[in-house]
């Protein structure tokens, strides 16, 4: 072929790519519904085409990608601290969680360890953006079955949350505060007591959402059942955090790996629930949620005191070498997988986002299922667009 | 967990209680003497902007405010900034010498430095690297245009803005860093 | 009888005249119920129980926020689908309309201040309230949407296996009551006594409590409110059979939905709580013309409160499990009822 022709060639297929994906063919099967790209179901533009029997589902795939930014791209054009900014938006509700990997295999290729204090500080932060991102998660949870009164619940005290990660970062969805070496700044004046005291009042809204949604019969009965993943399947499909431990599979990265903070050094418990089920996936993120606030509080306790900051030069070059750190984020196994050829900035990241792997389940959970329980089963794998797609 | 022996109240009655205790706490959020007086104004957690409005905290990313004097056009926040949404120029000039009979200094002259707040993404790391103290963040958030292009602060206006950028606050017990001063 | 009719009767109101007031009175009559249960219950109610507070800028404390919003939908471009099946598509909202309509239509609201006295009011009322059905299941077809279709068809499955634990509910009534009238059964609950206490004359909310439950679970689901909102399923259908519609035929089905509500409200406080009576006033005095109204208003708001209470702290039930909750656990129940209730009228 000429090249005129090969190019010809290869619009015509990406044509016809793009229309076995678009055209919503009618066939014996019965009826394909387009959960498309703008639903109010998918947190985000998630695709999930459903080929349906009445209100059965015989044949789901999903379509991610309508949200693909270019994030490994733009990882190898930029410097380290401009890297640490950008990442804080791949999982944009639990943002400070994003740069911790990041930075931790940053540091494990410099060799430098970060002091105590910049640790504790850093833990704590890590496990205020679980409880941020969780509480909106219960709060979704109604939504997406019908309730909408615990939403506003959620909003409003998520809101407290926010308001100290702000006091002490800047920010309050996008913190940019892990620096290689420790962290940008030290805690203002009063923040562990109002810390506390935001725990204290986080512990109440769990309570709340226990009786209002969890206690609730019609709950329950929308959710048992419903979308179970025995724990083998969730093994080899790579699902991980909470999706994991719902089917009785007792791995947490913090528990297990030490990769440089501090939760070895509190005592706190990890919940995982037999079933396997919608309800076990989301009863334990409630649990985690309580846990959360536990170590948050232990953390603030024992606070060392000490610099924030290790000695690193001004100008960070990172040595040559490949690192790969993954830690226990709020989706899940979020990892990064670092390439140094001794630049100013990385020369490859590979990020390793949890509900990638999550979403893939989906294909084979979604076979026989109604069309209210496609909805609570997305609604309790809790994925989150960025994530999925990068 | 909780009740021992009285015996539990169904699901859907304990949801039901507590849409009902979050209405009455909002409507009537006094305790007290004025328990009944209807106020939701003051018990909803709604902020009514602009009739109200909240404070965010000291270091709160607003906007960049710029200390002119301090910048001697180094161009690293520029350099560092993701967006490159920091447009600076400025020309070398010779200022007397700081001791007479000593040979004239060469310094620079800023002639331009102007932040494009539709590109930046206020991530801080302008304010961080600049090793002179010429920027600094406030909290200060309504600036809002109706030209895109009236997003470009310029120098003057970045200026103004050192008059919103609050004290540093000490820190926390435990602490090894001081708090530094803003310069006037 | 009473100085409004002998008025009446002065007054000779040729026959268009007559029809134009009535139209006039059941247009009032119906907007202004579902305009006050929008305002107070979606707008504010719903808000308080959220910790926010709802519209604040329209009007004091957002009382004309409706209005705005009226005006905003009048205004709107008319979109209708290429492919919908344009007569059906136009036609739907209609019917929803009428058969609310024509609900209010019997129910009093006090001794002279009726539409229509039909001797079979109660009964009149269940079957116009079953149009609705088909006005949304015409919706949802000609939408030429799923998502729709979807909604129309769980509707048509729904509301018509609603209809029966409604009917049975209303049956207890009846035969306590001894009249199909709407009349009748607002004076048999004035002047009835419960064992020979005749103080608060003898609402059947407290002789017929699980019919009044019955009722009112059937109620929420003839409303397509949550937990039975399947048809409308915010978060899977969008708007399920009303996605399509926008402008002004959105907000007749926007107001069908609040005025239904109101309707069936209004049946409700007229069978269970007394209608628009106060025990120990006398039945036939002129001034209940006009207090009578407003005791039925405040009674149909108790009713409203506890349909929206419900609609905004439950989540919504799946489509087999809510026709399971009718035809396994409500119809025998209300069946019981009437058993129960015959038994004892015949004893007492």
């Amino acid at each position: 072929m000429t090249v005129t022709e090969r190019q010809q060639r290869a619009y015509v297929d990406a044509q016809a790519a793009d229309m076995r994906v678009a055209v919503e063919l009618e066939t014996d099967e019965g009826m394909t519904l387009n959960l498309g790209p703008q639903h109010p179901a998918t947190h985000g533009t998630l695709r999930v085409i459903a080929r349906l029997d009445g209100e059965q589902v015989v044949w789901a795939d999903i379509s991610p990608g309508y949200m693909h930014r270019g994030y490994e791209k733009l990882c190898e054009v930029r410097t380290y601290p401009q890297v640490t900014t950008l990442v804080n938006r791949i999982d944009w509700l639990g943002s400070f969680a994003n740069e911790v990997p990041f930075i931790l295999a940053s540091e494990q290729l410099m060799g430098i360890e970060a002091p105590p204090r910049a640790r504790y500080i850093r833990t704590i932060l890590f496990e205020m953006a679980r409880v941020a991102n969780i509480v909106l998660f219960l709060g979704d949870l109604g939504v997406q079955l019908g309730a909408v009164t615990p939403a506003f619940y959620a909003f409003r005290d998520r809101e407290h949350v926010l308001d100290q990660i702000e006091s002490v970062t800047g920010g309050r969805f996008h913190p940019n505060f892990d620096r290689i070496g420790g962290l940008k700044d030290d805690l203002p004046k009063g923040w562990i007591a109002d810390t506390k005291a935001v725990m204290q009042r986080m512990r109440m809204f769990c309570d709340e959402i226990e009786d209002l949604l969890f206690g609730n019969e019609i709950f329950e009965a929308r959710t048992r059942g419903v979308g179970v993943i025995p724990a083998d399947v969730a093994l080899s499909y790579g699902l991980s955090g909470a999706n994991a431990r719902g089917s009785g599979i007792d791995w947490d990265l913090r528990r297990d790996t030490d990769v440089g903070l501090a939760h070895n050094e509190v005592d706190w418990r990890v919940w995982t629930h037999p079933d396997g089920d919608s309800f076990a996936r989301c009863w334990v993120r409630l649990q985690e949620t309580r846990e959360a606030t536990k170590i948050i509080d232990q953390l603030c306790d024992g606070l060392p005191g000490g610099p924030i900051m290790a000695k690193v030069p001004r100008i960070i070059k990172v040595p040559e070498g490949e690192a790969y750190v993954a830690t226990e984020n709020p989706l899940g196994e979020m990892g990064y997988y670092i390439i140094s050829k001794g630049d100013i900035g990385p020369f490859r990241v590979k990020i390793r986002s949890a509900s990638f792997s999550n979403v893939s389940v989906l294909p084979w959970l979604l076979r026989g299922v109604y069309v209210p329980d496609i909805i609570t089963i997305l609604a309790s794998l809790y994925f989150i667009l960025g994530d999925i797609d990068r | 967990m909780g009740k021992a022996s009285a015996p539990k109240l169904p699901g859907v009655v304990k949801g039901l209680g507590v849409t009902l205790k979050t209405m009455t706490r909002t409507v009537f959020p006094a305790r007290g003497i004025k328990t009944l007086i209807p106020a939701p104004s003051k018990g909803a957690v709604t902020v009514q902007y602009p009739h109200e409005k909240e404070t965010p905290p000291n270091r709160s990313r607003g906007v960049i405010a710029l200390k002119e004097d301090n910048c001697t056009v180094c161009m690293l926040c520029a350099r560092s900034c993701p967006d490159w949404c920091i447009y600076i120029e400025g020309h070398k000039d010779t200022a007397p010498p700081r001791r007479p009979g000593g040979k004239p200094r060469t310094v620079n002259k800023l002639d331009r430095f102007d932040i494009d707040y539709a590109l930046c993404m206020y991530c801080g790391i302008c304010v961080e690297v600049c090793p002179f103290d010429a920027l600094f963040w406030s909290p200060e958030y309504e600036y809002s245009e109706l030209r895109l292009a009236d997003l470009l602060h310029d120098k003057e206006r970045l200026g103004e803005w050192m008059q919103a950028v609050p004290d540093f606050e000490p820190y926390e017990a435990g602490s090894e860093q001081k708090p530094r001063k803003v310069p006037r | 009888m009473s100085t409004l009719t002998t008025l009446a009767a002065d007054i000779e109101l040729a026959w268009w005249q007559q029809t134009t007031l009535r139209s006039l009175g059941v247009m009032i009559a119906v907007l202004i119920p579902a305009g006050t249960l929008v305002y107070v219950f979606l707008f504010k109610m719903m808000s308080f129980m959220q910790s926010r507070l709802g519209p604040m800028e329209a009007g004091p404390y957002g009382s004309l926020q409706l209005l705005a919003e009226v005006g905003k939908f009048i205004q709107k471009e008319d979109i209708i689908p290429w492919r919908a099946d344009r007569k059906l598509f136009a036609f739907a909202p209609y019917v929803v309309i009428a058969s609310v309509f024509m609900i209010y239509l019997v129910v009093p609201f006090g001794p002279d201040a009726y539409f229509v006295d039909f001797d079979t009011g109660i009964f009149w009322a269940l079957a116009v309230s079953s149009v609705s059905v088909l006005g949304i299941l015409i919706a949802g077809w000609s939408s030429a949407n799923k998502y729709s279709l979807l909604g129309g068809l769980r509707a048509a499955g729904q509301l018509i296996a609603y209809e029966l634990p409604m009917v049975l509910a209303v049956v207890g009534v009846v035969i306590q009551a001894g009249t199909l009238n709407m009349q009748g059964i607002v004076a048999a609950q004035a002047e009835g006594e419960i064992f020979g206490f005749g103080g608060i004359g003898n609402p059947f909310v407290l002789t017929q409590g699980i019919g009044f439950l019955i009722f009112l679970i059937a109620m929420q689901a003839e409303l397509t409110q949550t937990p039975f909102d399947m048809p409308i399923a915010e978060s899977e259908l969008v708007s399920g059979y009303m996605t399509e519609y926008s402008g002004l035929r959105f907000l007749l089905f926007f107001i069908g939905e609040f005025a239904s509500a109101g309707a069936f409200a209004a049946v409700a406080a007229t069978l269970f709580l007394g209608g628009w009576a106060i025990p120990g006033v006398d039945l036939d005095a002129d001034w209940m013309n006009v207090v009578g109204p407003l005791v039925l208003v405040a009674k149909m708001m108790l009713v409203a409160f506890l349909v929206f209470w419900v609609r905004f702290t439950y989540p919504r039930f799946r489509e087999d499990q809510l026709q399971q909750l009718a035809w396994k656990i409500l119809i025998p129940l209300s069946l019981v009822n009437i058993l129960a209730t015959m038994a004892l009228k015949v004893a007492f």
